[in-house]
């Protein structure tokens, strides 16, 4: 299957405007709506192509609600259809001050998690989410009233770091033995 | 209601007629059919007035196969012919297996797969399995009284690609047309849900013989969303009876006691685990006794504590993953309207007080817990076989294990994360490594591990006929698509050549397709002219199907065709409606298929007016009344 056929963009599907700014509950109940008309399981008795159509859509579907969900990947994904894609992979010169930064954060979560210290684990993560409000709100202005998609796309460079060290802060603090109860 | 099946009065067959559909729960220790019958959601027993089958099947050296109770009786007097817990090894290879497992069987030299040598023949898992169905399936012809549409067979939530594509393939060997395969905890949800017209976040605790899968599920107004899964395949009643025997060895003697004792004998020790395990569930005490290898008897009496002692571990694994699955989530315990115990090994009580203590509420557990997987599977084959007046409702499953491929240093990289929702399709790009690079070896793996050699290998493929290019120029798109069985297919293309390949996702230890039709045709036996009217008959039928459903979609969606595609319909239609007044396959084949390609844009505008309209809030739902005779569920 292949999904690039479709021109339609995640947000039409949806019928969602295309901004950054999402109404959340609203995505939650076009998404139900959606899935109530094409899922699979309404086609069972149907016709293969039906079956097969239905399992495209739907599939198609999903896929398109896990990057509007997701506001990262809804930031990413704007950028691109605006003719500035995030590239993180080509992309990683990042300011020196962002990475001294990271540089700290990493060594402070090592030092935390050789120590055990489950309140320090928690502290680091609320600095860093603090920093993620911050730039989210820097790309919704930069998305939503400038229409700057470059300058979007540096911020979303700058979360993607802060995402993968979320996730191994999350982990390092699973990792910790738990209190029994 | 699904717009595109719909068919207008009087073209339809006949609507009150009644599409028999079942639903399967193939256990390991148990398994039930079970069907809608009258609205009601029935277990269907057998002559005895039994339910449940005990998934064991005995084989003669005459070729039967004695599968239930009887079987599960022989098991101690010829144990090598005799498999029991054939669902642990689905989709497995003999090292994927603890020793034990495999202890009392002859198993032919094979890496790839199980085969167990009978006084029948070799039997792979998948046969042992078919065979268990086979009696199930007879069972509900002769209780529905008719040939059957299809089936809902469950799985565990925690079954990887392997297991699935074993667990379709052994139904599709006993004669049944797979409607669905579903989640254990996903069919006890909906039994349990639609009983209790239940709302809110749920726990589904589901520990069988075999296995032990735990569910989180939304439910709100006839959608059943899960949000989280977790589990283990290798945890279940069964280790809790090997515990019991474990510590009743030791107190008759000598660990060493296991080894000198015959096959037969340790069946006997087995059976008496599992006996003595369903009484201290009710007592607190039992007598035990089994044979030592003298043939005398040697018993004791055994306290539910010392029993729960041996197997704290074992609860606190649940335990663990209970954890896990509400961290995935980011959901705590006491946002939980409720916790439902399924599976008959939650009957233990050192269960129920374990579940209750981490939930902070007393489980929900007054549905049978044997039979609430049965119920949910033959809700949801009765509204999938497009019966009137099933409830309408939605699962929304998600796949248990991340999916991923090998890259550079067998490192993983994740493309479907775990807990997506399925149907799911997602592509990412990769690229060459080396200079001059024509060909790519694609390795699926699952699991959500980083290091290869810590997941599951689920197949290898290789993308050839690359054009030789600089490392890094060439652009590998690869595509992972789950469909909603929760199997998967994988393709890989070229970008700037367009270079295909891709694979359907077999099992690295199951059986092919051409193994499959072998068997398949080994076991149905029917005569050339036979087989050639039920295809007719069979060719007929769809035709007549897609000549409704297009008559329908016409004279609801007729604007949405210019005029000349609506001549070109037309004339298809009538072509085959030509086609199949007569008697040649072929003819009407060929016919049917002009007209699929002559309606696949028609049925693609249609999709997107059915999501047009419900979004903007029109309800769909009065189009679908104007042309069926029945009024859909209103649920």
């Amino acid at each position: 299957m292949d999904l690039s056929q479709s021109s339609q963009s995640h947000f039409a599907l949806f019928g969602l405007p295309e901004t950054f700014a999402l109404d959340l509950a609203q995505l939650e109940r076009a998404r139900l709506a959606v899935q109530a008309q094409i899922h699979p399981d309404r086609f069972a008795a149907g016709t293969d192509r039906d079956k097969r159509l239905a399992m495209q859509w739907a599939a198609q579907a999903n896929a398109a609600y896990l990057v509007l969900k997701n506001p990262v990947q809804r930031a990413a994904y704007l950028c691109e259809r605006r003719g500035a894609p995030v590239q993180a992979e080509n992309n990683t010169a990042m300011p020196a001050d962002f990475l001294q930064q990271q540089m700290q954060w990493r060594e402070a979560l090592d030092d935390l998690r050789d120590a055990g210290d489950s309140a320090g684990l928690q502290t680091l993560r609320e600095q860093v989410q603090l920093q993620s409000t911050q730039r989210m709100a820097a790309i919704t202005q930069a998305l939503d009233v400038d229409n700057a998609p470059q300058a979007a796309a540096e911020q979303v460079r700058a979360l993607l770091f802060l995402d993968r060290f979320t996730e191994e802060l999350r982990r390092a603090a699973d990792a910790l033995p738990q209190r029994s109860d | 209601m699904a717009l595109l099946q719909i068919s207008e009065p009087g073209q339809s067959p006949d609507p009150h007629q009644h599409r028999r559909a079942i639903g399967i729960d193939l256990g390991t220790t148990h398994s039930l059919v079970a069907a809608v019958r009258s609205g009601t959601p029935q277990c269907l027993p057998d002559a005895q007035g039994q339910v449940l089958l005990p998934s064991v099947v005995h084989y003669h050296a005459d070729g039967r196969a004695e599968v239930g109770l009887r079987a599960r009786e022989e098991q101690a007097i010829d144990p090598a012919n005799t498999i029991v817990s054939v669902k642990r090894f689905m989709g497995r290879s003999p090292a994927d297996l603890p020793e034990h497992a495999l202890a009392h069987y002859r198993i032919a030299e094979d890496s790839r797969m199980v085969r167990f040598q009978t006084a029948a023949g070799e039997m792979t898992p998948v046969q042992v399995s078919a065979d268990i169905l086979r009696v199930l399936r007879w069972r509900a012809e002769d209780t529905l009284g008719g040939e059957l549409v299809g089936a809902v067979i469950t799985v565990p939530a925690y079954f990887d690609d392997g297991q699935r594509q074993a667990t379709k393939d052994a139904a599709q060997l006993a004669g049944l047309h797979v409607l669905r395969l579903i989640n254990e905890p996903t069919a006890a949800a909906l039994a349990y849900g639609l009983d209790h017209g239940a709302e809110g976040l749920y726990v589904i605790y589901d520990l069988g013989g075999g296995t032990f899968d735990l569910s989180v599920l939304r439910l709100s107004r006839g959608v059943f969303e899960v949000v989280a899964t977790s589990g283990d395949t290798a945890l279940g009643g069964d280790d809790f009876d090997q515990r019991l025997m474990d510590l009743m060895l030791a107190q008759a003697g000598a660990p060493a006691l296991l080894p000198t004792l015959t096959p037969s004998q340790q069946r006997q020790w087995r059976m008496a685990a599992r006996t003595a395990k369903e009484i201290l569930s009710d007592q607190e005490s039992t007598f035990f006794s089994a044979p030592l290898p003298d043939g005398t008897t040697w018993s004791a009496t055994l306290h539910r504590a010392e029993f729960e002692e041996a197997c704290a571990d074992l609860v606190q694994r649940t335990l663990n993953l209970l954890r896990r699955a509400l961290s995935d989530a980011q959901l705590q315990a006491a946002e939980m309207q409720g916790v439902v115990l399924v599976g008959g090994a939650t009957r233990m009580p050192m269960i129920r007080t374990a579940v209750e203590r981490a939930m902070g509420k007393a489980p929900l557990t007054d549905l049978d817990p044997d039979q609430v997987v049965a119920l949910g599977a033959a809700i949801q084959a009765n509204a999938l076989a497009g019966n009137a007046g099933a409830d309408d409702v939605l699962l929304l499953d998600v796949i248990p294990l991340s999916l991923g491929i090998e890259t550079m240093g067998g490192l993983v990289e994740h493309i479907l994360p775990r807990n997506s929702t399925i149907p799911q399709a997602r592509s990412q790009d990769f690229t060459t490594f080396r200079d001059g690079q024509t060909a790519m070896a694609i390795h699926v793996v699952q699991g959500e591990r980083e290091l290869v050699s810590d997941c599951r290998s689920l197949a290898r493929f290789e993308l050839r006929g690359i054009p030789p290019m600089v490392a890094g120029a060439a652009r590998i798109r690869v595509t992972f698509a789950v469909d909603a069985d929760g199997l998967l297919e994988v393709s890989a293309q070229e970008l700037t050549t367009g270079v295909q390949a891709q694979v359907q996702v077999k099992p690295a230890y199951g059986l092919d397709d051409a193994q499959i039709a072998q068997m398949l045709q080994d076991s149905v036996a029917h005569a050339q002219d036979d087989r050639d009217a039920r295809m007719l008959q069979e060719a007929r039928v769809d035709a007549q199907a897609l000549l409704a459903a297009t008559r329908a979609a016409m004279q609801i969606d007729r604007d949405l065709l210019s005029p000349e595609e609506d001549a070109q319909i037309h004339a298809g239609m009538t072509a085959l409606a030509q086609a199949e007044r007569g008697a040649d396959i072929d003819q009407i084949r060929n016919a049917t298929a002009d007209l699929i390609r002559q309606t696949d844009a028609f049925a693609e505008r249609r999709m997107n007016r059915s999501i047009q309209r419900a979004l903007s809030g029109q309800p769909v739902d009065h189009i679908a009344r104007l042309t069926d005779a029945q009024p859909s569920g209103t649920r």
